[in-house]
């Protein structure tokens, strides 16, 4: 596939990303006219702190005495500019407040998306190799679990297990501040404190991922193709992993596209047991002091971010998948 | 061939599921009966141990574990289902009216649906219980508005199929009305897989419920479990079972709802059990 082709693709991406960019901003609108009081009051943070000369500076920009179509566009014009507005319990404004908590959940996210793909593929593949033997079934039966706890449980029951009981690891934070490590000591710091939060929000994925994964391999086990390369004298394990494997990996990126959303909902949870410093923390906080502002910067930031990981997962389909016509 | 009944109800797993499943709903109607009171009232000193005067012994301010147990089944319960009958009720009604429309109509739907299922659906929830103020209602607001999309999808696609076959295309021959047609003729050949899909949704209903009520965003006035896990975390060290017993309950209802739900799917489609 040529250079220029993947480029608009991806341009092409970007532009039906905006639709839903511009749904977020209205929905974050809809929900401020939701809100009791007019949107200055809500946004200066309900509980008081803002001077009431900001109110009424919020009140002139938001245009509150005009209809709400102009009050509307107003909105989106601000937002647009990625002026989210002023967070006055954090006393900064807030698009700084949130960046400087993405790569924290970044990093979560990531290791949790690479862990839960590679765990479930691997776990998928053994059970439809193993098929109706009782390692199968230990596989599927720990998926079911898996699939059937809530996430903030299970992070807790790791904290008790590998750092109250076994010591092993630590029970919260992104790194031990009070040691000033740096260089390689700082990022096997940060990855001791990585394994339990990343563990605990993969596990539900990990699960449903196995299960497709087993599923689309026994599925390919009658297609045309895998009697082929049987009849051409490939041993099985050749035909598993050169043929089947690959085949049934689509299904699963596809599925890892689709929960990216979940899984940035599930960091606020794991955030928050864990206190990792990222954006679910941050939500966890601007709830906690009523900053519905901030709180509605964090949904904006976060849909983006879902888009754009979307495209990226999107670009890694097509580079496992030729045969999928970029047109 | 069996009958449905004897498909689904000879499925060993499907009959366990059941089983717990209708002790939870037992307790939560009797919940009154079995704990008198408030689940709030202080009984005795706190972090009683379990299996002592309390079976899962008190908290950190002397609330009987057990009473907020059952009284949190009855909360987690009545939200979950509650929420899924509106998110199946709305979804329903978007899918059926694209699926029976189709062109121009079916295509917004969808793009809403769409957009619906790319958004962070928990942080979403967040933000309207913020907004809503922290209330049952409010918690069933919520969970519908974020659990809709999937019965969309799966209604629409049942409607175009249906739409295909003859007795429908007969009934509009016949000149019956559109609305007619679809709540009389469509919608009740799509409802097995609405069934299925809509008890799934009720674990997942569960599973949010217990989270936001973790995150203190449950009804103030409401014992729930999400919210016994969430008063019990800062005493992880020292109390175990404030933590632990409450999320064996979310787990065995969560797995029970959802292995009953696959067990109803292969007693509707018993062709498809061998897959």
């Amino acid at each position: 596939m040529g250079g220029g082709r993947l480029l608009r693709y991806v341009i092409r991406r970007l532009l039906q990303a905006i639709p839903v960019v511009l749904g977020v901003v209205v929905l974050n609108f809809l929900l401020l006219q939701l809100a009791p009081g007019d949107a200055a009051t809500v946004l200066a943070g309900e509980a008081g702190g803002a001077p009431l000369e900001y109110i009424q500076q919020l009140r002139q920009r938001f245009g509150l005495d005009q209809p709400v179509l102009v009050q509307l566009a107003l909105y989106i014009k601000n937002i647009l500019v990625l002026d989210l507005g002023y967070s006055f319990r954090n006393a900064s404004p807030v698009l700084p407040l949130i960046l400087a908590r993405l790569w924290p959940t970044l990093l979560l996210m990531g290791t949790t998306l690479l862990l839960s793909v590679a765990g479930g593929v691997l776990l998928g593949l053994l059970a439809a190799v193993w098929v109706r033997t009782w390692k199968d079934h230990v596989i599927s039966f720990a998926a079911i679990i898996a699939y059937a706890m809530p996430l903030f449980w299970i992070g807790l029951m790791l904290i008790l297990a590998f750092s109250i009981k076994l010591g092993w690891l630590p029970t919260s934070g992104m790194e031990d501040a009070a040691a000033f490590y740096e260089g390689w000591e700082r990022v096997v710091d940060i990855a001791k404190h990585l394994v339990l939060p990343s563990i605990t929000l993969a596990l539900f994925y990990m699960a449903l991922y196995a299960r497709l994964m087993r599923a689309t391999m026994l599925e390919q086990h009658g297609l045309d193709y895998v009697t082929t390369a049987r009849a051409k004298g490939l041993t099985e394990r050749q035909i598993t992993v050169r043929h089947m494997v690959r085949n049934a990996l689509l299904p699963v990126v596809t599925v890892a596209g689709v929960q990216i959303g979940g899984l940035l909902g599930g960091s606020v949870v794991v955030e928050s047991v864990f206190a990792w410093p990222g954006l679910g923390q941050l939500a966890f906080q601007a709830l906690f002091a009523r900053d519905l502002n901030l709180l509605l910067g964090i949904f904006f930031i976060s849909s983006c971010l879902v888009v754009a990981v979307n495209i990226v997962i999107d670009i890694v389909y097509l580079v496992l998948d030729p045969r999928i016509r970029v047109g | 061939m069996h009958s449905f009944s004897q498909r689904f109800f000879a499925n060993p797993r499907v009959a366990l599921s059941l089983l717990w499943l209708s002790f939870v709903v037992l307790l939560a109607i009797a919940a009154p009966i079995i704990a008198p009171g408030s689940p709030f009232a202080i009984v005795a000193k706190p972090f009683a141990p379990p299996l002592g005067d309390f079976l899962f012994g008190t908290d950190s301010l002397g609330r009987d574990l057990m009473a907020g147990l059952v009284h949190g089944a009855r909360t987690s319960l009545l939200i979950a289902i509650l929420a899924t009958l509106a998110a199946v009720a709305f979804g329903t009604l978007v899918g059926a009216i694209a699926g029976f429309y189709g062109g121009f109509v079916d295509d917004i739907l969808m793009r809403i649906t769409e957009f619906f299922q790319t958004i962070p659906a928990f942080i979403f929830a967040i933000v309207l219980v913020a907004i809503l103020a922290p209330s049952g209602t409010s918690l069933v607001i919520a969970i519908a508005t974020v659990s809709w999309p999937p019965i969309a999808r799966v209604v629409r696609g049942e409607v175009l199929t249906i739409k295909a076959r003859e007795f429908v295309q007969a009934a509009i021959v016949a000149g019956q009305r559109d609305m007619a047609i679809l709540f009389g003729q469509v919608l009740p050949n799509a409802l097995s897989p609405l069934i299925v899909t809509g008890s799934l949704l009720v674990a997942n209903a569960i599973l949010i419920e217990s989270a936001l009520s973790f995150l203190g965003l449950g009804a103030p006035n409401l014992m729930s479990w999400g919210f016994q896990i969430g008063a019990g975390r800062a005493f992880l060290r020292d109390a175990w079972w404030l933590v632990t017993v409450p999320g064996i309950a979310i787990l065995l209802t969560v797995l029970s709802i959802n292995l009953a739900g696959e067990g109803l799917n292969d007693a509707l489609n018993p062709r498809l059990r061998d897959l």
